[in-house]
């Protein structure tokens, strides 16, 4: 297994404080790596310095070849290689009020892929139906349940088909059953040289689904 | 009794209660100290004071009274005077208020006073070419709004095919003659020789043929017609004992004609208005003004549509730059914001037409559009600035780790979400350029107000011009707000 994301002395520091201090981790294909720890640890800062959201203070992070130095965040015409690598769903899904869930899930193939749009919207059909919301593509995000906001921001990361896909807080608002059901879809997302790294402090969710975790403090 | 008929039983009863405490009783008048001399100025000596021929007029006529009163000022707009004099706010207006059959018709008014000769000013260059109105076909002619002069260019428009323009004071127009805004001026003898004078005295050419004459009057309200009476008395007696030639010979506005005035006047009595020859002696019925209202409705709506459509590009263009640009422009954005918004738009459009006049020199429309749209250009600046700012940051995260640019992210997820929460800000904002382009009236651009204006001078009353004017204004506002609440609707609930 080659390491699709590798971490090596991650620091991040806030007002003097440093969030991060010396992280290190590896992320390979085909595994679900659980990023743990209480709040306020770096879980979220650590995805986000992973998407080049945010700049950090020393380490290295390379992604699948693609590496980010300390420092400012590079200007989004050299993050593209990042781009096409990383996909992020965040906590509160983030999804585009102002388009249906087919149309969140297709934006980018047409306008950064620059797929002809027919051909997106089989893409994100397909990919909504996977994740069990095929019957909402029509639907408008306020029209979705937290657990369907979820799985359509998941196929909208998914949609560009990047290797590693970073997710925060995935079972934060759901119950039981969707938690499950959840972790089966993200082992189902594992296999076929993809990785995952999801930031969470549900130990049980992590132990079951995860193949490993990592634990900060 | 009518309201105001009880207002001059009041005010004349104040007059006597005044003279039974001792104090001299005073005559109220009203007259506008922003036409300047020679009728009614501030006095450079003490700016508190005015002076002036009209001024001196309205001390004679008090003293002459029963009980000798003083004469006491009350500012009033010009256009206003007749309105004012009716609502009580004084006894007698006096300001240049011209005599005419409409004036006669409604109010109560003086004998004739003064006789004026209406005459063309043309530049030097043209005073060759032209010896009156009917050389003018196709030209600008400048006047004074809501006057005889008017109404004669507006009879010359139909007849001769001159464009009348219409001003708010009586300097501007023969500054824009000499700076070539319009072809020629048509105001009364005694503003055309004042402003040849300011002007050095070869500034332009007065032609020597006058178009018309008419005559100054003063204005009462029609239920003080007894009062009327006794200051017809008192000017005759001035007319009679030179105090009147004396009041004109001072002000250096006598000539023959008025001798000619006094003595008709004196042998056969005020009666009819000998020798004014308006061209608009027949007054026109409502159903007349509604073409002219329709067309002013027009250039309202014109006007507004092409400010917004401006406005809203500048507005994108400040807000980008506020969120967007460099150090530098995002100062510069925001200076021009706070200035713009921190002065009045009239004063901006004064600076625009006038106060640029010596480097571009725009036409009127022109420059009522942009003073209009860099206006509200300012205030679109802040709707957008807010509503692209209310557009969550997790979602423009999300979408840069799609991989979509700067340009892109504004394109397809801010902008769009932004529009809609500006949308119905902008539509009260473009309900209120609607009723702010009334302002432009100031520049010579007749729209809506400015042509009710004009309507109600002539009908003499504001209640059916005003009632017509705002139901224009809200056939043009209410379908836009309807607009703006259903695209809200429709937006509610498939994306709210």
């Amino acid at each position: 297994m080659s390491a699709l994301l590798v971490i090596e002395g991650l620091c991040v520091r806030y007002d003097s404080r440093d969030v991060l201090r010396d992280l290190r981790l590896e992320v390979a294909r085909g595994e679900l790596v659980a990023l743990m720890g209480p709040s306020g640890v770096g879980k979220t800062t650590t995805l986000r310095a992973v998407a080049a959201l945010q700049p950090f203070d020393a380490g290295r992070i390379v992604i699948d070849g693609f590496a980010l130095a300390p420092g400012p965040v590079p200007p989004e015409s050299r993050l593209q290689p990042l781009r096409r690598r990383v996909g992020l769903v965040f906590q509160a899904h983030a999804l585009f009020e102002h388009l249906t869930a087919l149309d969140n899930v297709t934006l980018a193939l047409r306008y950064v892929l620059r797929q002809a749009r027919p051909r997106a919207e089989t893409v994100g059909t397909k990919l909504l139906a996977e994740l069990d919301v095929g019957s909402r593509a029509a639907a408008w995000p306020r029209q979705l349940s937290g657990g369907e906001a979820q799985r359509v921001a998941i196929a909208r990361a998914l949609a560009p088909d990047p290797p590693l896909l970073l997710m925060d807080e995935p079972t934060a608002a759901l119950d039981q059953a969707r938690r499950s059901a959840l972790g089966t879809t993200l082992r189902r997302l594992c296999t076929a040289g993809r990785g995952l790294l999801i930031a969470t402090h549900d130990v049980e969710f992590a132990h079951q689904y995860s193949d490993r975790a990592i634990t900060l403090a | 009794m009518t309201i105001a008929a009880a207002i001059c039983r009041v005010s004349s009863l104040a007059l006597s209660l005044a003279a039974q405490h001792g104090q001299q009783p005073v005559l109220l008048w009203g007259g506008d100290a922003e036409g300047g001399a020679p009728f009614v100025e501030a006095d450079p000596a003490d700016p508190a004071r005015v002076r002036g021929f009209d001024v001196e007029v309205a001390e004679r006529i008090a003293r002459g009274l029963s009980g000798a009163r003083t004469a006491q000022f009350v500012q009033v707009q010009w256009s206003s005077i007749d309105q004012s004099v009716e609502r009580g706010d004084f006894t007698l207006g006096l300001s240049g208020v011209e005599d005419t059959p409409a004036r006669r018709a409604r109010h109560a008014v003086t004998l004739p006073y003064f006789e004026f000769r209406e005459v063309l000013a043309v530049r030097s260059e043209d005073s060759r070419r032209i010896h009156g109105l009917a050389d003018l076909r196709g030209r600008r002619v400048a006047t004074l709004g809501a006057t005889m002069a008017y109404d004669l260019l507006l009879a010359a428009r139909d007849s001769i095919g001159i464009i009348p323009i219409s001003y708010d004071d009586d300097v501007h127009p023969y500054a824009d003659l000499v700076a070539g805004r319009v072809d020629a001026v048509l105001l009364d003898h005694i503003i055309a020789q004042r402003s040849l004078r300011r002007l050095g005295g070869t500034a332009f050419a007065i032609l020597p043929e006058p178009a018309a004459t008419g005559h100054y009057v003063g204005v009462l309200a029609r239920a003080n017609s007894a009062l009327r009476d006794s200051i017809d008395a008192v000017l005759r007696e001035a007319m009679r004992d030179g105090s009147l030639e004396q009041i004109f010979r001072r002000w250096q506005v006598w000539d023959d004609t008025e001798g000619a005035l006094f003595e008709r006047i004196l042998r056969f009595g005020a009666g009819p208005v000998a020798g004014a020859t308006t061209g608009a002696a027949t007054r026109p019925r409502v159903i007349a003004y509604l073409p002219s209202l329709a067309r002013a409705a027009a250039v309202t709506s014109l006007l507004s549509i092409v400010s917004m459509a401006l406005a809203v590009v500048v507005g994108l263009s400040l807000a980008s730059g506020r969120l967007y640009g460099s150090v530098p422009l995002r100062i510069t954005a925001t200076g021009y914001i706070e200035i713009v918004r921190g002065t009045p738009l009239l004063l901006q459009l004064f600076v625009i037409y006038y106060g640029l006049a010596g480097v571009v020199r725009l036409p009127a429309f022109l420059a009522a559009i942009l003073a209009l749209g860099l206006n509200y250009g300012a205030y679109e600046a802040e709707i957008y600035r807010g509503a692209l700012e209310a557009v969550p940051r997790a979602q423009l995260e999300a979408a840069r780790t799609l991989g979509f640019s700067e340009g892109q992210i504004l394109r397809l997820v801010r902008g769009p979400q932004a529009f809609r929460y500006a949308l119905a800000p902008m539509t009260n904002d473009f309900v209120a350029l609607l009723k702010d382009s009334s302002l432009v009236s100031v520049i010579t651009v007749v729209e809506l107000t400015k042509q009710t204006a004009i309507y109600a001078t002539n009908v003499g009353s504001w209640v059916v011009p005003g009632a017509l004017c705002a139901i224009v204004y809200l056939i043009m506002s209410l379908p836009l707000s309807r607009l703006a609440r259903r695209l809200e609707r429709r937006w509610g609930s498939r994306a709210p």
